[in-house]
């Protein structure tokens, strides 16, 4: 079996990203947006661990353990504010986030 | 390329267009949890087992269980799923599982190519040169948690 070539496996992550970012243009709906921005940042998670299996380094890996962190807090907040925006609004359209 | 490199891309891609364009917001959630398994598979297939672990432990297990309270307490939805709906994600995660089981079977990973980097070795760098990363990490988790709290806490 050939080992996995970086290149493709980055050519993966940029288009996981390019959805993600799409996912985020196109809905309208609060919860879809918050799992499109945690497909963005899972695709740079694995483009970190592609680099650092690249030059065999545990870099790559460390730097995915502080994005995971980082995901795991904002969506706790993304949620909390999901929930605040329903209970005020009850819709979760994102078109209907402010304006008093 | 690898066979094995390319299904597991292939499911990864197939399984977030679908929840980019799901509906439901459930049936996307199930299908992101599909995406984030594939793509635990190419991280293993990387040589990075420690955190293809983490992957399935905290991503498709802990967030995507905080999404599915959300989606319950907002009641927005029903959870309730009629039997079709599962027949994608499983003819995926199935496909997964096979990949898995396949390369388990051949034993060793790769080649000589491939360089395992294992939890020891991340480890040490984690609580060494990125000591001070790691402090700040749990300073983030701490002030998300404080954030979550004081955005969901009752007013009256």
């Amino acid at each position: 079996m050939a080992s996995v070539s970086p290149e493709y496996a980055l050519l993966l992550a940029g288009v996981l990203f390019c959805l993600g970012l799409v996912g985020v243009i196109v809905r309208r709906n609060l919860l879809f947006i918050l799992l499109c921005v945690e497909i963005m940042l899972n695709s740079a998670g694995l483009a970190f661990v592609v680099a650092g299996a690249r030059w065999g380094q545990p870099d790559g890996q460390v730097m995915f353990i502080f994005l995971l962190t980082m995901a795991a807090a904002e969506v706790a907040v993304g949620l909390a504010l999901l929930i605040l925006h329903f209970n005020r609004r009850k819709t979760l359209n994102a078109d209907m986030m402010g304006g008093g | 390329m690898n066979t094995v490199f390319a299904l597991s891309a292939v499911v990864a891609v197939a399984a977030t267009v679908l929840v980019i364009t799901r509906r439901s917001a459930v049936h996307a959630l199930l299908y992101l949890v599909v995406s984030l398994l594939a793509v635990a598979v190419i991280m293993f297939l990387l040589g990075a087992a420690f955190v293809a672990a983490l992957e399935v432990i905290i991503y498709a297990g802990a967030i995507m269980v905080l999404f599915v309270f959300v989606i319950m307490l907002i009641g927005h939805e029903s959870i309730a799923m009629n039997p079709r709906a599962w027949i994608g994600p499983s003819v995926m995660s199935a496909v997964l599982l096979a990949e898995l089981a396949w390369v388990l079977a051949r034993g060793r990973l790769g080649g000589a190519s491939v360089t395992e980097v294992g939890p020891k070795q991340v480890g040490i760098a984690l609580f060494g040169p990125y000591l001070l990363g790691a402090e700040m990490a749990a300073f983030l988790l701490l002030a998300g948690l404080v954030g979550a709290f004081h955005l969901g806490r009752r007013r009256n």
